[in-house]
């Protein structure tokens, strides 16, 4: 990770409300600065459809909710040399969690049957099994680096990135907090 | 023998899906189907929660608007209050929602669809990104980075956060506007107005080009929805609904939103989380509709702010009669909501009673159900809440913005696989254009995809004997 050669970087969102890419953007013409130093090579901002084999920095939003979820965390663990979990939902389930309280069969009832007047069911057809409980990303995968936030601060993002392309170990804590 | 091609995930949207398509022996799409692949279940779990909490929890339910389920969950707890709130707090909120409606479009058109439009639905997909246009085009990128900042600057001056602010409460907002505030939030219109212009203009001109997209895009014969002003006036914050059809003619106008029920009905079907709403008195699935920018200028007589009223009247020439039916210009309709929601904000903040002390009314629960609504950025947005006794939550429905939707894109990229897609010879850039008529209605999915490391994108077509006649990867 020299200052010579590019960082690549992966993102993606598992269940959570894309906020912390929000924040991700909200580095502004920062963003300008980083894209020389660093290589966005997979992200729902871009349109690279395939994690490559190794990537230096990943970072996963939202907690894992669901067996598509599952398959990601895992991928970006493989893959990625560092692993970080951006944003409260990531790091300690947040507001995805909150159904955990309840039977998942009596969730989904409520969606898609209760408030449903045609065709009340329950979607199976190409799309992900869930989970009967969400977890945050590192009950499922090791994650080297927290930043909690609901979302984390584009100051924070920034601060994370910058220590990392300089080479150095960030420290998350000093620049966001739960809810923050 | 059918074939199914699979995109996944869909990029450049906010939130994660999956399109698929299926070939004939051909090479012909015969379905195209847009599968959301996410549930969070939102209308469940909040139930047994203080209805205080609903503003700040339902917001989590997307960060790219949350401002629109902020205003949408406290106009349903201003309901279960039974007050109205101080005329200078709903002016406050108003700019708060015109603010999240400019960071919200500049980010649809600039970051997720100006790499489409600028360089190419064919171009190279590594470099088909905000990021390339920083290269190809600096100053356009620009001008999408500061103008989603002023949006998101406003935002966080009138409440503390960019993303997930929480000044707006039930009764009202929480905290006056101080002068400092006010001249700041100012400061930054005029040069706002300026990009919202000239990229208006360049997109003016651009839009010739655009012919076969516009026509292949969801050009489509839908009704529209939307929030209109007590005049029929363009609106976002407050209102009645409206619906009109293809031609036009208005089916249903001033409808109070509490009878929101009455009109919109909500269907399911089992490939996707998200639900498809109609319009109720023609059934399902005929009574398909549009909502969001296209859905808000199509239905308005009048902005009511001279720059936005000059590109309404623009806008309305893209076709010889009747509403704009091609979804390719909700890009053109978010472009024209940017010029008057800076114009509105303008004039807001310049109210003289905009400093005003008095800001929120205070009432404990009165009414045992409360419905809200708001425009979002992507269309009409409705929260209804019933409580208890004791003010915790006993049911919850959302009707989410980019749910209205659900059929129109279910169409359209349908009509998209059918112009363009041919199973015979499959070319990236035709997968592409599938995708960017979803990025047309700027979907907001908050929701998780899968398919990449060992499941790459790998599309294979296989004739009748099972031998692979084409691949096509997407790396």
């Amino acid at each position: 990770m020299s200052l010579a050669t590019k960082l690549t970087l992966a993102t993606a969102w598992l269940d959570g409300c894309s906020g912390c890419h929000m924040s991700f953007l909200d580095m502004d013409e920062r963003l300008v600065d980083l894209v020389q130093r660093v290589d966005v090579v997979y992200s729902p901002l871009v349109d690279s459809k395939t994690l490559p084999d190794h990537v230096d920095v990943g970072i996963l939003e939202g907690s894992v909710s669901s067996d598509e979820d599952l398959e990601k965390a895992e991928a970006f663990r493989k893959h990625c040399d560092l692993l970080i979990s951006l944003g409260d939902c990531a790091v300690n389930g947040n507001v995805p969690a909150m159904r955990n309280r309840f039977k998942l069969q009596t969730v989904i009832d409520h969606a898609y049957r209760e408030t449903a007047d045609v065709n009340p069911q329950t979607p199976s057809n190409r799309v992900p099994a869930l989970f009967e409980r969400v977890r945050p990303v590192h009950a499922c995968v090791a994650v080297d680096l927290f930043l909690p936030g609901c979302p984390p601060p584009a100051d924070a993002i920034w601060h994370v990135l910058s220590e990392l392309i300089a080479g150095r170990q960030p420290d998350p804590l000093a620049v966001s907090r739960f809810g923050a | 023998m059918t074939e199914t091609v699979v995109i996944e995930p869909v990029t450049r949207i906010e939130g994660h899906a999956r399109i698929s398509l299926e070939l004939n022996d051909d090479g012909a799409v015969t379905d195209a189907k847009f599968h959301l692949t996410q549930f969070r279940g939102f209308e469940k779990f909040c139930e047994g929660r203080p209805y205080r909490e609903m503003p700040a929890l339902t917001a989590r339910t997307c960060g790219i608007c949350p401002v629109s389920h902020l205003l949408a969950s406290n106009k349903a707890c201003d309901a279960l209050l039974s007050v109205s709130i101080p005329p200078t707090a709903e002016k406050l909120r108003r700019i708060m929602n015109l603010a999240q409606l400019v960071q919200s479009h500049a980010l649809s058109f600039f970051h997720l669809s100006s790499p489409d439009l600028l360089l190419g639905w064919d171009h190279d997909p590594a470099s088909r990104n905000i990021f390339g246009v920083m290269q190809q085009a600096p100053e356009l990128a620009r001008d999408g980075i500061r103008l989603r900042q002023i949006g998101q600057q406003i935002i966080e001056t009138l409440g503390g956060k960019k993303i997930h602010p929480t000044w707006v409460v039930p009764g009202g907002v929480n905290e006056a506007l101080s002068q400092e505030k006010r001249d700041a939030m100012l400061a930054l219109l005029p040069e706002g107005l300026e990009i919202a212009k000239r990229t208006y203009d360049f997109y003016k001109g651009l839009v010739p080009k655009f012919q076969a997209e516009a026509g292949n895009f969801g050009r489509l014969d839908t009704m529209f929805l939307s929030l209109v002003t007590p005049l029929g006036h363009l609106e976002h914050y407050d209102g009645l609904l409206r619906i009109k059809d293809a031609r036009g003619r208005i089916v249903e106008d001033m409808i109070p939103p509490e009878d929101y029920e009455r009109v919109i009905g909500e269907a399911v079907e089992n490939f996707s989380y998200m639900k498809f709403p109609y319009y109720k008195p023609q059934g399902y699935p005929s009574g398909i509709y549009r909502v969001g920018p296209l859905a808000r200028l199509n239905n308005a007589e009048a902005c009511g702010t001279p720059y936005a009223d000059v590109a309404l009247a623009e806008f309305r020439m893209l076709q010889d009669e009747g509403p704009v039916a091609s979804s390719f210009h909700y890009h053109y309709a978010r472009l024209v909501e940017i010029i008057y929601a800076i114009e509105m904000m303008e004039r807001l903040l310049r109210d003289p009673r905009i400093l005003d002390e008095r800001v929120r009314a205070l009432a404990r629960g009165n009414a045992d159900v409360g419905i809200g609504v708001a425009e979002a950025p992507r269309g009409t947005l409705l929260h209804h809440y019933k409580i208890d006794d004791d003010g915790l939550i006993a049911w919850v429905n959302l009707v989410i913005a980019t749910g209205h939707n659900n059929l129109a894109m279910n169409q359209s990229i349908r009509q998209v696989a059918e112009a363009y897609v041919d199973g015979n010879k499959l070319e990236e850039g035709m997968l592409n254009r599938v995708e960017a008529v979803i990025r047309c209605y700027d979907p907001c999915l908050s929701c998780a995809s899968h398919a990449f490391g060992q499941m790459p994108l790998n599309i294979q077509l296989k004739d009748a004997n099972g031998r692979v006649i084409d691949e096509l990867r997407r790396d």
